[in-house]
């Protein structure tokens, strides 16, 4: 599904991608680890468009799309979430992600003005698919909330929220499980689930959290300094020496490793 | 009754006038700051992107005065107006298409696009004078006044005279259904949500179904819309001058950033307090204290607190006292 091949991102010194080349298989929930500064966020901007890459290559369903903008990407269904929530404050919830479908004639100014009807239907067409999202993620009570006025962790419910809104091919998703409560990254967990089996998207998701990789990820990407450093099942990449030197630390890999549970 | 004259006196030649102005003031920091929200840069090209569309204006309405063609006792230049914001569109968008997309897709820095819009400025600049002369240039026709000093007198029985010019009183109505207009298309329109979300967050946006390019052009045609009925009004308030439209400038941020820049109600009311500044700083407040104060007490001098000369001085000193304690402005800027 999406190919990365050699992929470079400089920021003048710094080689926050330093010749990483991935595998995404179409249906799969891949997991992304690394230590902080890996360079895993990075590496989700340079395939979402928003960074050149220095060198390298992306491709999604065999097509060349290094550089394509991430308009562009968007509209070959290809989403992400940040791992710091963004939203757009000064509009409410179900505007934010009423916001996300394309194409709406509403926005074209003539359709607006001489097609009031088509744009009231389809204005209803995304509301509804936007109550039933708001619904999905049980958060009812702030839908008609300025999105600037949530809690962090409810900006990331909305961050995923987002990717539900238009029916994507691929996800990804960085951190949308931190600053989450337990019970409700169970909930965010089935539903990654759900949207897996149900809709067919493919996700790849970055997370700190071991337990929720363990429980939705086959296979697990482990990054480090810009490179990658091995990618298998979550349970054998835990064994891994170079992981453990390089993420889990010394110290932590007996704990770590009972915490996985046998794979 | 002297209470009374001195009113009249005070709403005559400062609250009246400066109504007017702040009105047509309000339009043109509008302008601007949709331009700051959206694209992010300070478009100093605003006020010659005015002076053009007011050109424009002007010579369709010479075109209509000279087929014979009148509004009756509205000034011809309404008919005209439409066809001036025309043009003016087709201008920012080229304009935007051949400078400004370039430093868009290299993803510039702000002040790379504010140099740029210099240029632009200078370019606009020449092409107005180059049509139509650096001259002063009057336009106005049809009735010149809704309210005049002689039949206010008779009615009131007032020794001072008041009167409201016709196209004072245009401004003022054309400013209200303006806004009303572009707060309404921000509000509820899609179109109008999607800039507001752009100017929220632009790498949101992008990763969405909304259309940058489509954004980016619908806000120039706004901008470009309320350059030319802001010009025009102030060119049928006063006179059209190509270099006054360029000084106009100062004022207009002035009023943007007072309002909180990327704010578009901080843009209209900070278009009249810098409007009712200038015109109360620079006023000569003799007449009015002669008809207060005791005789004893009653000033020789003009009491002016600055000569009309230094009117610019105004918004330069609102400009830096603001930047100084609130640069975020009345409203707090940067959102739409
Ligand atoms: N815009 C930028 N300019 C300069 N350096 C950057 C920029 N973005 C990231 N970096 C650097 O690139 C490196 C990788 O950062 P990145 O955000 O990709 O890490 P990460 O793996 O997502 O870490 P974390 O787990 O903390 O989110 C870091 O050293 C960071 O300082
Ligand atoms: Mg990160």
């Amino acid at each position: 599904m999406i190919r990365v091949e050699d992929l470079h991102l400089h920021f003048g010194g710094i080689r926050a991608v330093d010749g990483a080349s991935v595998n995404i298989a179409k249906g799969s929930i891949t997991g992304l680890i690394g230590p902080n500064g890996a360079g895993k966020s990075t590496l989700f901007n340079v395939i979402a468009g928003l960074y050149r890459p220095t060198s390298g290559k992306v491709w999604l369903d065999g097509e060349d799309v290094t550089g394509l903008s991430p308009h562009a990407l968007f509209h070959k269904g290809l989403l992400r979430t940040f791992q710091i929530a963004h939203e757009f404050a000064s509009l409410t919830v179900r505007e934010n992600l009423m916001m996300v479908p394309a194409e709406q004639p509403g926005e074209v100014l003539w359709d607006a003005w001489f097609k009031p009807g088509r744009v009231r239907a389809r204005e209803a067409e995304v509301r509804a698919r936007a109550d039933e999202v708001i619904d999905f993620l049980e958060i009812p009570h702030v839908a008609d909330e300025l999105a600037g006025n949530l809690s962090g962790g409810q900006k990331k419910l909305l961050e995923l929220g987002r990717t539900m809104m238009v029916d994507a091919k691929i996800v990804f998703l960085d951190e949308v499980g931190a600053g989450v409560n337990r019970t409700l990254l169970n909930t965010i967990g089935d539903a990654i689930l759900r949207l897996n089996r149900e809709r067919g998207y493919t996700f790849c998701m970055v997370e700190h959290d071991m337990d929720f990789i363990g429980r939705l990820c086959d296979p697990v990407i482990v990054m480090a300094e810009g490179k990658v450093l091995t990618v298998g099942h979550p349970a054998e990449v835990m064994k891994n020496e170079a992981v453990i030197e390089a993420y889990l630390g010394r110290g932590l890999k007996n704990r770590k490793a009972s915490a996985m549970g046998p794979a | 009754m002297d209470v009374l004259n001195a009113l009249v006196l005070f709403l005559n030649f400062v609250m009246i006038p400066a109504t007017a102005y702040g009105a047509q003031l309000a339009l043109g920091a509008l302008g601007v700051t949709l331009i700051y929200a959206v694209l992010r840069f300070s478009n100093f090209a605003h006020g010659d992107m005015m002076a053009f569309g007011t050109m424009l204006v002007v010579l369709v309405t010479w075109g209509l005065q000279s087929l014979g063609v009148s509004l009756g006792p509205l000034p011809t230049a309404l008919l005209a107006l439409p066809i001036g914001i025309l043009g003016t569109i087709v201008l920012a968008l080229v304009t935007d298409a051949s400078v400004y997309r370039f430093y868009r897709s290299k993803r510039s820095e702000p002040v790379i696009f504010v140099i740029a819009s210099v240029g632009v400025m200078f370019v606009y600049n020449a092409l107005t004078r180059f049509v139509i002369g650096t001259d002063d240039q009057r336009f106005e026709d049809g009735a010149r006044f809704v309210v005049k000093v002689g039949d206010f007198r008779k009615w009131s029985g007032l020794d001072e005279g008041l009167a409201i010019r016709t196209s004072q009183l245009i401004t003022v109505v054309v400013m209200i259904l303006t806004v009303a207009f572009v707060f309404w298309f921000l509000q509820k329109t899609r179109t109008g949500k999607a800039m507001r979300a752009y100017s929220d967050n632009e790498d949101l946006a992008l990763l969405s179904g909304i259309s940058p390019e489509r954004v980016v052009r619908i806000t120039w045609i706004l901008a470009a819309a309320l350059a030319v009925i802001a010009g025009t009004l102030y060119g049928l308030d006063k006179s059209f001058r190509p270099f006054t439209y360029f000084q106009l400038l100062l004022p207009i941020f002035a009023a943007a950033i007072v309002g909180g820049i990327g704010h578009p109600l901080g843009a209209v009311a900070g278009g009249f307090v810098v409007a009712y500044s200038e015109v109360m700083v620079t006023y000569a407040y003799k007449g009015v204290l002669t008809y207060l104060l005791p005789e004893a007490w009653r000033p020789e001098g003009l009491v002016q607190m600055l000569g009309t000369d230094y009117k610019f001085a105004v918004s330069f000193i609102i400009l830096v006292v603001v930047l100084l304690i609130r640069p975020t402005g009345i409203f707090r800027g940067r959102t739409i």
